[in-house]
């Protein structure tokens, strides 16, 4: 009996192994996968080049992108083509993170958001307004205006192989 | 039979007919030898290099001329220092070709390497990306790195629009001449070329407006890399998110068949979009290809313009009802209507719905009409083509005459064809009263006055043109342009007399083809139904005209008047269009794309078509209402599904006999082998897998046939003098078909906006001045007793004394009449 006692004695001092979720929050670890997020370029243009490689590699087929024409009077990602729709149905997702990886330009990634709730289907429908990260310090918010021929590649230039 | 080779490819024997190359060859026994710039349906030329295979022939020793023997009594081997191109090697016997080797396959690797020292490696948003054949040669046969440096990767503009219709993008392009070949040799539109040399060399388009052919879309389907690209699919989705739909095309009477690739957009609200129309194999109809009018021209299925509820008339408007609403007021507008139930269908209907509404009409003591502008079509289903005809057939030996068409505009995919057959040796006969794009492959050219047709036909009755009337097998393809009802019908009875004098008829390869205006025609002729001498008094004289798939009123003032008369009219459409605006009830119908049913093409082929997008929701298919109204009225009609109607129409109507709808689905071994997974060698162009259609056995193969009464004894000169009319101070205004005209289910396409023809009067110079007219000034002409105003074109190769004007331009001119041209002295602002 006095051995149960000290060890509840001693549990007693020690740190409680619980938090206080949801006013404290465990920092989650670098590889976490949690909801996506649409990257931005530093001067905000989008990464996402709308070629949907996600939506194939999805297993879960949650992943749905419709593409379009950027001009540059008209320009929400480098080169010539950006999502015009870009959704995830979190209900159908799997955190998988298959899209992080077939992403060619590093746009979609998963981030540190655990947070989701729906009460309806349709809510569970993340479009591309709530997945994209918001516009960086010293950028501009898509559509932009741009420079002929200054972004005329849509996926970034590879190095050279001997690097 | 000249005597079939035999090699060995891999360790496999093959036998193959002389002339055969080795890339063939090897696709018959299912060995993939890749290929960038050779194509089965064009010359080889051995740019590219990646067919590269090993090639050895026996020995011959050079005293015997006997092939060497090995010491098991083989015949020895011997290999070429160097591999051989497989795409321009002929087979030849004992041939021995290795494809899986150590040196095939290095030969391969380094030819992928060049080719991508400056490819963009876009693919992500290449709109080839997923069907592209460099992508799976290199995943195939490439090497996963390259030896070169990055920096020296050539930047090329990438956004190079071609003409409206398709975008090149530089840097993608392998310079393969696939494009370029295909628009020399097979569409004969010289409008593409190379400029510069080496890694500067770029395809340039030299025409004005730019890439003008009409068939420029299929360049997109056989360009191997993502260089070519249609603006209309244009990042539309990935080819692998698209699903197939087997369809036809309903714009002419070839009876192209396509398939339509749909997805579900987030966009259209979750509905099932159309992306993009496809060619999907049919070597007896349209081969690989397809024109720009039945790749561009589908939109108006998703038109916003589309009629979406019934309506029915109350007072001065039409206002949208329930089905149940207008079904019964169009029952109680035919029982409480006296008089006759004329019908007019139009020839864009399918078989089934023009057989429900004979049967509609037959019950109710009503008669039904076609509305169509040419006749003979009687005559084409007792000599027409026959079962086993296919135009890649003709060749040396055989003759081809076309009269009063201009196939390039009316009916491409024929006029690219028959060029293929006069490629082949066969003599096109090529007799029209104007110049047409088919005459510079003619061995022969008759040029004759609008009216003296039939002239043409008796001198091949006289015997002048023994080409023909010696010819192994024989084809006439009739138009009617400059000519009216009668004038076709006595143009084709001439034709048919023809055709049984000199014994083509009634057996594969030989007959009379009709150039109609529209995809069904022929099918409505087959089932019975027939213009009308005189529409005008047919429709004004009717108690209920039941006009479905026709827009009369919209094509001619006169009936348009005529129609006032009638006291009820119940109008089946796609579109408000003029006759809709008259009617007294309207139903929305399904576009053919939302339904299933069957075609049968000018050739006498029936196809069928599948259900490619949903229907509109509150619309029904034409054969549904007519059965529902059927119901109505008491009367029992098939109205459930295509198939059982099928089944009627197969028991009911001679030249049906024996057809049955899941036949018309079958398929059958095609070549060249396409669609399948090796797209680097036909092109994206589809495999058919869902019906190659049959052929209608003509009434002259049934026992018991009789020739019909064709012209005794000599045929009238002219079908009218146009010199008398010329006396008269009058033109003869002849309505001529363009490719792209202002149709409802072509204006829909804003993509082709800027190639429709315009309205205008092209006459000859000496016409032009008889009239005191100028080149490009306003004419004045009455049609229908309405004025209009048109520019005038000068073209010198035109006949005099007559004026052309493009057909369905916004002039109501259905057939060719005299008329007064008078110059616009003022020229009124509207």
């Amino acid at each position: 009996m006095f051995k149960g006692l000290l060890t509840t004695l001693k549990e007693w001092a020690s740190k409680p192994v619980t938090i206080q979720y949801p006013e404290e929050k465990r920092p989650v670890r670098p590889r976490f996968r949690g909801r996506h997020e649409l990257k931005r370029y530093d001067n905000g243009l989008e990464k996402c080049i709308g070629c949907a490689l996600c939506a194939a590699a999805c297993p879960a087929d949650a992943i749905f992108v419709e593409a379009a024409e950027n001009t540059d009077d008209e320009r929400y990602s480098p080169g010539e083509r950006y999502a015009r729709v870009y959704e995830i149905n979190m209900l159908r997702c799997i955190f998988c993170g298959f899209c992080e990886d077939a992403c060619p330009t590093e746009a979609i990634v998963l981030g540190d958001q655990y947070e989701l709730s729906f009460t309806t289907r349709q809510s569970a429908i993340y479009t591309k307004d709530m997945l994209l990260e918001p516009v960086p310090e010293g950028g501009k918010p898509t559509p932009q205006r741009t420079e002929p021929g200054v972004y005329t590649r849509a996926v970034p230039a590879m190095k050279d192989p001997q690097d | 039979m000249p005597k079939e080779i035999t090699l060995t490819i891999d360790g496999q024997t093959v036998s193959v007919p002389p002339g055969t190359l080795v890339v063939d060859a090897a696709k018959k026994i299912g060995i993939d030898i890749p290929v960038f710039c050779y194509h089965p349906k064009m010359e080889p030329v051995g740019m590219c290099r990646m067919c590269l295979v090993d090639i050895g022939r026996p020995m011959i020793d050079r005293a015997s001329g006997q092939p060497v023997m090995d010491e098991n009594g083989n015949p020895r081997i011997q290999f070429g220092p160097k591999l051989d191109t497989a795409c321009t090697t002929p087979v030849t016997d004992g041939m021995v070709v290795i494809t899986q080797s150590q040196k095939v396959a290095s030969a391969r690797k380094d030819v992928l390497e060049f080719l991508l020292t400056s490819h963009p490696l876009d693919c992500p948003i290449c709109d080839k990306g997923g069907e592209c054949p460099l992508q799976n040669l290199t995943m195939g046969y490439g090497p996963a790195e390259s030896r070169f440096i990055f920096e020296e990767k050539m930047h090329l503009a990438k956004h190079v629009p071609l003409g409206e219709l398709i975008y090149l993008d530089r840097e993608r392009c392998i310079q393969c001449a696939r494009c370029v070949r295909f628009e020399n040799e097979i569409a004969d539109d010289p409008v593409l070329g190379f400029s510069q040399r080496g890694r500067a060399l770029q395809i340039v388009t030299f025409s004005q407006p730019g890439f003008d052919s009409i068939f420029s879309g299929n360049t997109t389907d056989i360009c191997p890399v993502g260089a070519l690209t249609t603006a209309d699919f244009r990042f539309g989705a990935r080819p692998w998110e698209l699903k197939p739909a087997a369809s036809l095309c309903n714009h002419c009477p070839v009876g192209c068949n396509l398939t339509v690739n749909v997805r579900r957009e987030a966009a259209q609200g979750g509905k099932l979009v159309i992306k993009r129309v496809m060619p999907r194999q049919n070597e007896n109809v349209n081969e690989i290809w397809l024109c720009d009018k039945g790749r561009f021209a589908y939109h108006y299925a998703e038109s916003p313009n589309r009629l979406t509820r019934p309506m029915v008339r109350r007072g001065d408007e039409l206002v949208t009802v329930s089905w149940e609403e207008a079904l019964a007021a169009a029952a109680d507008g035919i029982r409480s209507t006296g008089g006759e139930l004329v019908a007019l269908a139009g020839g864009r209907l399918p078989n089934e719905d023009l057989f429900t509404l004979r049967r509609l009409a037959d019950t109710l003591g009503g008669k039904v009409l076609l509305s169509t502008c040419m006749g003979g079509g009687d005559l084409v289903s007792q000599v027409g083509l026959t079962p086993g005809s296919n135009l890649a057939d003709l060749g040396k030996g055989d003759a081809i005459l076309v009269i009063a068409a201009d196939l390039h505009q009316q009916a491409p995919l024929w006029w690219l064809r028959l060029k293929a057959a006069a490629k082949r040796g066969a003599s096109l006969i090529v007799a029209g009263a104007r110049p047409t794009r088919l005459e510079r492959f003619a061995t022969r050219v008759i040029r004759y006055r609008y009216g003296e047709e039939l002239d043409v036909i008796q001198q091949f009755l006289d015997g002048k043109f023994p080409e023909f009337s010696e010819a192994q097998n024989a084809v006439i393809f009739y138009g009617g342009e400059g000519m009216d009802m009668l004038g076709t019908s006595a143009l084709a009875q001439a034709c048919t007399g023809l055709l049984i004098q000199t014994g083509h008829f009634s057996r594969p390869n030989n007959g009379l083809v009709p150039v109609w205006l529209h995809a069904n025609t022929q099918g409505a002729w087959e089932l019975g139904i027939h213009p009308s001498g005189n529409l005008a008094r047919n429709l004004a004289e009717a108690g209920t005209l039941y006009i479905v798939a026709a827009d009369p009123a919209g094509d001619d003032p006169t009936l348009a008047e005529a129609m006032e008369k009638a006291s009820f009219i119940i109008v089946q459409e796609l579109f408000l269009t003029e006759t809709a605006r008259k009617a007294h009830v309207v139903f929305p119908a399904q576009a053919h794309f939302e339904r299933e049913g069957t075609f049968t093409s000018g050739e006498r082929r029936v196809q069928r078509f599948y259900p490619v997008i949903e229907p509109l929701p509150e619309t029904r298919p034409d054969y549904a209402i007519l059965a529902q109204l059927g119901e109505k009225l008491g009367l029992p009609l098939e109205g459930r599904a295509p198939a059982l109607i099928f089944r009627d129409l197969a028991t009911s109507v001679s030249s049906f006999r024996g057809l049955d709808y899941t036949r018309l689905a079958e398929t059958a071994p095609q070549w060249p082998i396409v669609g399948r997974g090796d797209l680097y060698y036909g092109g994206t162009t589809y495999e058919n897998r869902e019906g190659l259609g049959c052929t209608l056995s003509a009434a002259s193969q049934k026992e018991g046939w009789h020739p019909p009464a064709t012209w005794a004894g000599r045929m009238p000169e002219h079908t009218f003098d146009l010199d008398r009319m010329n006396a008269e101070g009058l033109v003869w205004l002849v309505p001529v078909v363009r490719l792209y005209d202002h149709g409802t289910t072509v204006t829909p396409s804003t993509l082709l906006r800027e190639r429709l023809a315009r309205a205008e009067v092209s006459l000859h110079p000496a016409t032009a001045e008889r009239f005191n007219l100028k080149d490009g000034q306003p004419a004045r002409l009455q049609l229908g007793g309405k004025e209009y105003s048109v520019p005038v074109r000068l073209d010198e190769t035109l006949p005099e004394g007559a004026a052309l004007i493009p057909r369905s331009c916004g002039l109501p001119v259905s057939s060719p009449h005299g008329v007064k041209l008078e110059p616009v002295i003022r020229e009124i602002v509207s």
